[in-house]
């Protein structure tokens, strides 16, 4: 009886701690990638000559780049267990869902395997992103005229 | 160097919040991106999101917010000159580099890397 009690309390409090320095951990993991946004977005704008409008496309692509190549070594799921929304939030994230739905299912073929699935995990951001936009652009067109 | 400050903070933010939601509710990480998007894009009606991107710069373009927001802002671009028929022609105005990026990658790098377990 008293062993239960005991288990029990354990497990009430065990959470509450963990979800404290999971909070912490991916504020510190996700404000690196900011700051590694910013450097690269300077970085580009200062290499290239061009303005940091311009300089997001470079930065995004660079990002996704990284995203996709660490999930083929491997190295992202490890770091996605330690960090978890700290690089889930970032586009990394949306990089690495779509990358791991592509080796996944290359076994089954290029077009009934990668074609088919690659937009498993990641086509839900795509289209709520679309009907959301469209939603609110529609809201805001009507309401405010562009 | 105040930019890089306001990225930490900003970025910080979103991932803490993300990360509050996956402890705190049933939801997998798929729903916390499809909310943040969500998100992203409804801060774009009153161009709050535009304002943030100002104050944190790379902050506010990594975090999967922007993607919403960038949907949003490229539709609403061409919805001036077009009126309701821009806001399907521009959607993809800003968001294809990203799009178009990750199917590119993920194709080619998945033809040559086996998964690993």
């Amino acid at each position: 009886m008293e062993k239960n009690k005991y288990k029990h309390l354990v497990e009430k409090h065990t959470p509450k701690e963990n979800s404290i320095y999971n909070g912490l951990v991916a504020f510190t993991i996700g404000g690196l990638m900011g700051v590694l946004g910013q450097f690269l977005l300077e970085l580009y704008s200062y290499l290239l000559h061009i303005p940091t409008s311009e300089a997001s496309s470079y930065m995004i692509i660079t990002l996704i780049f990284i995203g996709c190549l660490l999930t083929c070594f491997g190295f992202f799921d490890k770091w996605v267990h330690f960090a978890k929304a700290g690089l889930i939030v970032p586009i990394t994230g949306f990089a690495h869902s779509m990358m791991s739905a592509a080796l996944e299912y290359r076994k089954e073929g290029m077009i009934t395997g990668i074609g088919a699935n690659m937009l498993k995990l990641s086509g839900s951001v795509i289209i709520f992103g679309i009907v959301s936009a469209y939603l609110f652009g529609l809201i805001r067109l009507v309401l405010m005229g562009g | 160097m105040m930019m890089y400050v306001n990225s930490f903070l900003f970025a910080g933010f979103v991932c803490f919040i993300g990360q509050m939601i996956l402890d705190h509710t049933k939801l997998t990480p798929g729903h916390v991106t499809t909310i943040f998007v969500c998100l992203g894009s409804f801060l774009d009606i009153f161009g709050i999101y535009d304002k943030i991107i100002l104050w944190a710069g790379g902050g506010a373009l990594v975090p999967i917010t922007s993607f919403g927001h960038s949907l949003i802002h490229g539709a609403l671009e061409r919805a001036n000159d077009f009126g309701i028929m821009g806001l399907a022609m521009g959607m993809f105005d800003m968001t294809s580099v990203g799009i178009v990026s990750a199917i590119v990658f993920s194709f080619f790098l998945s033809l040559i890397f086996e998964p690993k377990d």
